[in-house]
């Protein structure tokens, strides 16, 4: 479900279309509402959150055993002493090339959100703020183009790709993935509802070009905007599996690449794959760590705002 | 769309020889006014351009290739009509993915969204440490679906996985999750289940926090317990939300790969394609046995099934959100755009 997290998101907003408003509204008389969690709402989310940590855990368990911890029926839950040694002979697998994933998930990733945060702060703006002929047609063309799935273009890009002698090269996944949809949507939409017209037309009447007003006015506004299409973009391009496990040479993968690689290689061991697969989890669970209540107010607001 | 500029087909309508003769526009002025109708076009053109070239072009090209017998070597095809298509139809592992596909997808959908709105309602509740809730519950979603792959298809080993240790240690028969296709459709169906039910939560949540808290006053009020205003207010409330995290569900489900890519370490979708399912029965038609034409028709026919599957969504959508126009969030949702149309 690689192609899941922009489509799934992006949807979203029109799914609740106008129940924006309602929001404040509602935040603003929480406090009276009836309901106080009891015992049992703090269990079933102890619950939740205990499920969602376990396969972390899990993995590690496993990972820093040996090759026989996984058929032991006594199976100890305390995690064994070989995590670092199982995580090294990863890192060191010449067949599994974890470093040159490792920079390759990094420079994608990175590369493919700060164009689609760029190409869609600019298309964003054009379509919230912007008249121009034809805009209404060719925005409901863009959010129709989200619907198309990956599958219907795969045969003829990597046949165009193949031609250029770029398989097996990174370039290969970021090219297809500069622009989305979802993100020029997404801009749109709060660019729409965040930059009032009267500061365009100040703007305008004081003589500033029309990209001078796209620095200063769009610009700051998209701030928040931009910074979450970032954290969804990196995330979704960092986990994307199907496109890269077509294109990309074995030796020269991007990490969830090299993870399916390590299963066929180490399909006896399965303590050195799971301390592999724990080890590629780290660099998302640390930009978790650092941006996790973003994305979370982005998943609401994607969900919200109309 | 209240863009409070000058509309840049107004003042363009008097020929360039008026211009000229009367004079009025300086040269800033001409290079602005020409700035204001061109820089929105140069704005969108760099999303329709990529567009065009890895988005719109393969769509078109793939319909061609899907006519033909394509050769690798000389890198061009003979066309051959509907055989692709044919062949595709005619051949039993396609019927195997679909069942498969759908199988998957509503042992993924179907729990998912119910334990997302149990979830959802919890977290609406007045609870402590909001934030460290919800971020926790958003954990899985940022583990790579390959990673969640290889981990659970582990808990689940036939032999000395977790899940059968836990069976056979409760005295409970072994379950044959890699031999028998259902289990196999459950354990997989779980990975997916396990990387987005906390995802829809939230998106439920902020859904729920948008049905005006006056709803629950009044109905406590009118003596209404807890469990009645879940079903007659929150749930009503949902229905669109609700049905849009169907069709989305709906999309990706069809188009799942790697979690039954990665169930074991072949890549296959099982001995008797267990699980094998349509998008990787196309990457084992593509890229295992090279074969572009068949590959391509097999990609048209997945995504007229995904726009069928789509239309029939948002046919249902459209009238269940009409028959709720009197209450819940659909009603607010219509008051809320007469009040935006009469601005």
């Amino acid at each position: 479900m690689s192609t899941t997290p922009p489509i799934a998101m992006v949807e979203q907003p029109i799914a609740t279309a106008g129940l924006g408003r309602g929001r404040g509204r509602g935040n603003k008389t929480t406090k009276i509402r009836g309901f106080r969690a009891g015992f049992w709402v703090y269990a079933g989310l102890g619950v939740v959150v205990l499920s969602a940590v376990f396969p972390y855990y899990w993995s590690f368990l496993i990972g820093s055993g040996d090759a026989s911890t996984i058929s032991d029926p006594d199976m100890s839950w305390i995690p064994g002493g070989n995590f670092l040694r199982n995580a090294a002979s990863v890192v060191n697998d010449p067949a599994v090339n974890f470093w040159p994933a490792l920079w390759n998930s990094i420079y994608s990733s990175t590369l493919i959100a700060a164009s689609v945060v760029a190409t869609s702060t600019l298309a964003g703006w054009a379509f919230a703020k912007l008249r121009f002929r034809g805009s209404k047609g060719l925005l409901v063309f863009v959010v129709a183009t989200m619907a198309v799935p990956t599958q219907l273009g795969v045969v003829p890009l990597y046949i165009l790709f193949a031609d250029l002698g770029w398989t097996g090269n990174v370039g290969a996944i970021i090219i297809p993935a500069l622009t989305s949809a979802f993100g020029v949507f997404w801009m749109t939409q709060y660019l729409q509802q965040t930059v009032p017209d009267e500061l365009i037309e100040a703007a305008r009447v004081d003589g500033a070009t029309m990209m001078r007003t796209f620095w200063t006015i769009a610009v700051p506004a998209a701030r928040p905007a931009a910074a979450m299409l970032f954290l969804f973009t990196f995330v979704g391009a960092w986990n994307n599996f199907f496109w890269p496990f077509i294109v990309l040479d074995r030796r020269d993968p991007t990490l969830p690449v090299a993870l399916s690689l390590l299963q066929s290689n180490y399909f006896v061991d399965y303590s050195v794959v799971l301390a592999g697969v724990l080890l590629a989890t780290v660099p998302l669970l640390l930009l978790f760590a650092v941006a996790g209540r973003q994305l979370v107010s982005g998943i609401m607001a994607g969900a919200v705002k109309g | 769309m209240t863009a409070t500029q000058v509309r840049p087909d107004a003042p363009e309508a008097p020929p360039k020889l008026t211009q000229k003769r009367v004079r009025v526009l300086s040269f800033s002025q001409q290079a602005s006014r020409w700035d204001l109708k061109v820089s929105p076009y140069l704005y969108i053109s760099p999303f329709f351009i990529m567009f065009a070239i890895v988005g719109l072009f393969p769509i078109a090209y793939t319909a061609v290739i899907s006519f033909m017998q394509w050769d690798l070597v000389r890198n061009s095809g003979e066309f051959i009509g509907f055989d692709q298509y044919i062949w595709i139809l005619q051949n039993p592992q396609f019927w195997t993915a679909l069942r498969n596909t759908f199988s998957i997808f509503l042992l993924s959908s179907v729990p998912q969204i119910a334990l997302a709105i149990f979830i959802a309602a919890m977290l609406d509740k007045n609870i402590r440490a909001k934030t460290f809730w919800r971020t926790s519950v958003l954990l899985p979603y940022v583990m790579a679906p390959v990673a969640v792959a290889l981990i659970f298809s582990n808990m689940f080993g036939d032999n000395h996985g977790l899940v059968n240790n836990i069976l056979t240690d409760l005295g409970l028969p072994a379950i044959p999750w890699h031999k028998d296709p259902f289990w196999s459709h459950v354990a997989i169906a779980t990975m997916v289940n396990f990387r987005w039910t906390g995802y829809n939560a939230l998106i439920l949540l902020a859904a729920m926090q948008a049905v005006p808290r006056d709803y629950y006053e009044a109905a406590t009020v009118d003596g209404a317990g807890a469990f009645r205003q879940f079903w007659s207010i929150t749930l009503p409330s949902l229905r669109p939300t609700l049905i849009f995290v169907i069709i989305t569900s709906t999309i990706g489900g069809l188009q799942i790969f790697d979690e039954p890519s990665q169930f074991d370490n072949t890549g296959q979708g099982g001995a008797a394609g267990q699980w094998l399912t349509v998008t990787l029965f196309l990457y084992n038609i593509g890229w295992r046995e090279w074969n572009f034409g068949r590959a391509a028709a097999l990609a048209w026919i997945l995504f007229l099934l995904i726009l069928v599957i789509g239309l029939i969504n948002l046919m249902i959508t459209r009238r269940l959100v009409r028959d709720e126009s009197s209450r819940g969030a659909a009603g607010v949702l219509r008051r809320m755009n007469r009040k935006e149309d009469a601005r």
